[in-house]
């Protein structure tokens, strides 16, 4: 296989210490009444470089205020523009405050304190104008590897997932923890099954600890919700039970001890392979839901830090996200031929057995220093930006005590 | 039948998933299989899993050599394996539903 170690391409430098490999301008809106100014900015500036995320609000909501706090901290985002109506909880100038703590150009702005909708989009336009120009200036950096977080989750499965699609990105995370870098993988609900496999993979007795304490909460979630994540199209496509769409799924792991475990927004601590475990815990109003949708997943991938993540479907999807690319792998190679113009990457041909793992992974890695050096997923040259950022109640660090601190 | 393919995971594994829909006759092992062809004892949807061994009721499925569920009754080599004779260890509703569309059996809506 070839050398990857001493491969570097330019990225962003930030604050901080870490590096992006997008430079953006965040557009962040406040509550769902500014969305439509905010969004009318970025749609009006029409630059790549521009993405909006935002909170429905009104009420403040502890998980959704430190995701967008991520976000805004993300290597990938180089300057924030916050938009607020004037009567929210979530603060637009806490926003920007933070922003420029973190050493990153910002602006905020209420909608009422600048006329409405027209005034508003005028002025605010003039603001992004500004902070793209500042973000002209921001320092460049020689990055590899070891400098990347990578995210990877899978939505619409099919049986080529587990045997092509999630075994090419398990293969890839193993390169990537050799070279020092970081790989998150999630969707710990889709574990199911698998406690004693993950729990022996733990790095030590504090990772070990925490591998069972998010197993065992989501194995009760589960319980209590009485769904699995597992759904009629994946019993369909040949899957049995939910132990076996777990398997399939936590194969994107690769085959590395696992450090420990993450919580939405929480950057890994260190380098390493880190499970990222989204699922709501218990609350007085009960668990709530995990995530409902593949762009809640990607956004939590990204809050982490990820500043590319891989999006694993057979039966095919379409989204890209906010803040950092998205790459689609595909399993199965009808999906790839019927929507070739949003599938990245195709690992079917490991299935006829034409091409080899080893071989599948070279090719990855290869796509990987394209898009970090600043060429297009298919999601970003489409216009896909989507965004979820839902009400949740999650601790900031895995709840147990831990005897290791 | 030439032409059709079945993938097995892990050597200890005791299914294997069919690369297109299977018709009775052979078919190859690709992945890591133990043996180069197999049987196949009746039509398999791709995708779906196929029978490497006898299972007997109450018997461990394995695939990617761990348990992803166990017989609901007796399974021949070559027999299709699905939600009709086995079932999940954890999800008591998934081997109700049907086994050809995955929809529920068991929720009626008016």
């Amino acid at each position: 296989m070839k050398e990857y170690q001493d491969v570097r391409w330019q990225g962003y430098l930030r604050q901080d210490g870490r590096k992006g490999i997008r430079n953006k301008l965040l557009v962040v809106y406040t509550v769902e009444c500014s969305s439509h100014v905010a969004k009318e900015i970025a749609r009006r500036i029409d630059s790549d470089d521009v993405d909006v995320v935002g909170f429905d609000g009104c009420c403040d909501n502890e998980y959704a205020v430190r995701l967008l706090l991520a976000l805004i901290r993300h290597p990938n985002v180089g300057a924030v523009l916050a938009v607020g109506l004037g009567c929210e909880y979530v603060q637009p100038r806490h926003l920007a405050e933070k922003a420029l703590e973190a050493g990153k150009p910002a602006q905020w702005f209420f909608v009422q304190e600048h006329g409405g909708t027209g005034p508003s989009i005028e002025y605010g336009l003039r603001q992004a104008r500004l902070l793209l120009e500042e973000l002209r200036h921001t320092t460049m950096a020689p990055m590899g590897f070891s400098d990347l977080v990578v995210g990877a989750e899978c939505g619409g499965s099919d049986y080529t997932s587990g045997l092509a699609g999630n075994v090419v990105v398990g293969r890839f995370y193993d390169k990537l923890v050799d070279l020092g870098g970081t790989a998150v993988f999630e969707e710990i609900v889709e574990a199911v099954g698998l406690k004693d496999l993950l729990v022996r993979r733990g790095a030590d007795d504090c990772a070990r600890e925490q591998l069972a304490y998010t197993y065992d909460k989501a194995l009760e979630y589960c319980k209590s919700v009485r769904q699995y994540s597992v759904s009629p199209g994946n019993f369909a496509g040949g899957l049995s039970s939910i132990e076996e769409k777990s398997m399939g799924a936590v194969i994107k792991s690769g085959s590395r001890p696992i450090s420990g475990v993450i919580k939405v927004s929480q950057p890994p601590p260190r380098h390493g392979l880190w499970l990222l475990d989204s699922t709501p815990d218990p609350y007085w109003m009960g668990f709530g839901y995990t995530n409902p949708n593949d762009n809640e997943g990607l956004m939590d991938l990204i809050s982490c830090g990820c500043q590319l993540v891989f999006l694993v479907t057979g039966r095919g999807n379409v989204v890209g996200s906010a803040v950092a690319p998205v790459y689609k792998i595909t399993g199965n190679s009808v999906t790839f031929q019927r929507m070739s113009g949003d599938m990245d990457f195709n690992a079917g041909p490991a299935l006829s057995g034409e091409v080899t793992l080893e071989q599948l992974c070279e090719n990855l890695c290869d796509e990987v220093l394209r898009v970090c050096s600043g060429g297009q997923t298919n999601a970003e040259r489409l216009g896909h930006k989507e965004y979820f950022i839902p009400y949740k109640y999650q601790e900031k660090e895995v709840a147990l005590k831990r005897r290791c601190e | 039948m030439t032409g059709q393919a079945v993938f097995q995971i892990d050597r200890a594994d005791n299914v294997a998933t069919a690369l297109q829909a299977l018709v009775p006759g052979t078919a190859a092992a690709h992945g890591d299989p133990i043996q180069p062809g197999v049987t196949v004892a009746e039509e398999i949807p791709a995708g779906h899993k196929l029978a490497l061994r006898d299972i007997a009721p109450g018997g461990s499925i394995v695939k990617y050599g761990v348990v992803i569920g166990c017989a609901t009754k007796a399974i021949k080599t070559g027999q299709w394996v699905h939600l009709h004779n086995m079932k999940s260890l954890y999800d008591a509703r998934s081997s109700s539903l049907d086994a050809v569309t995955g929809a529920p059996t068991d929720t009626h809506y008016e």
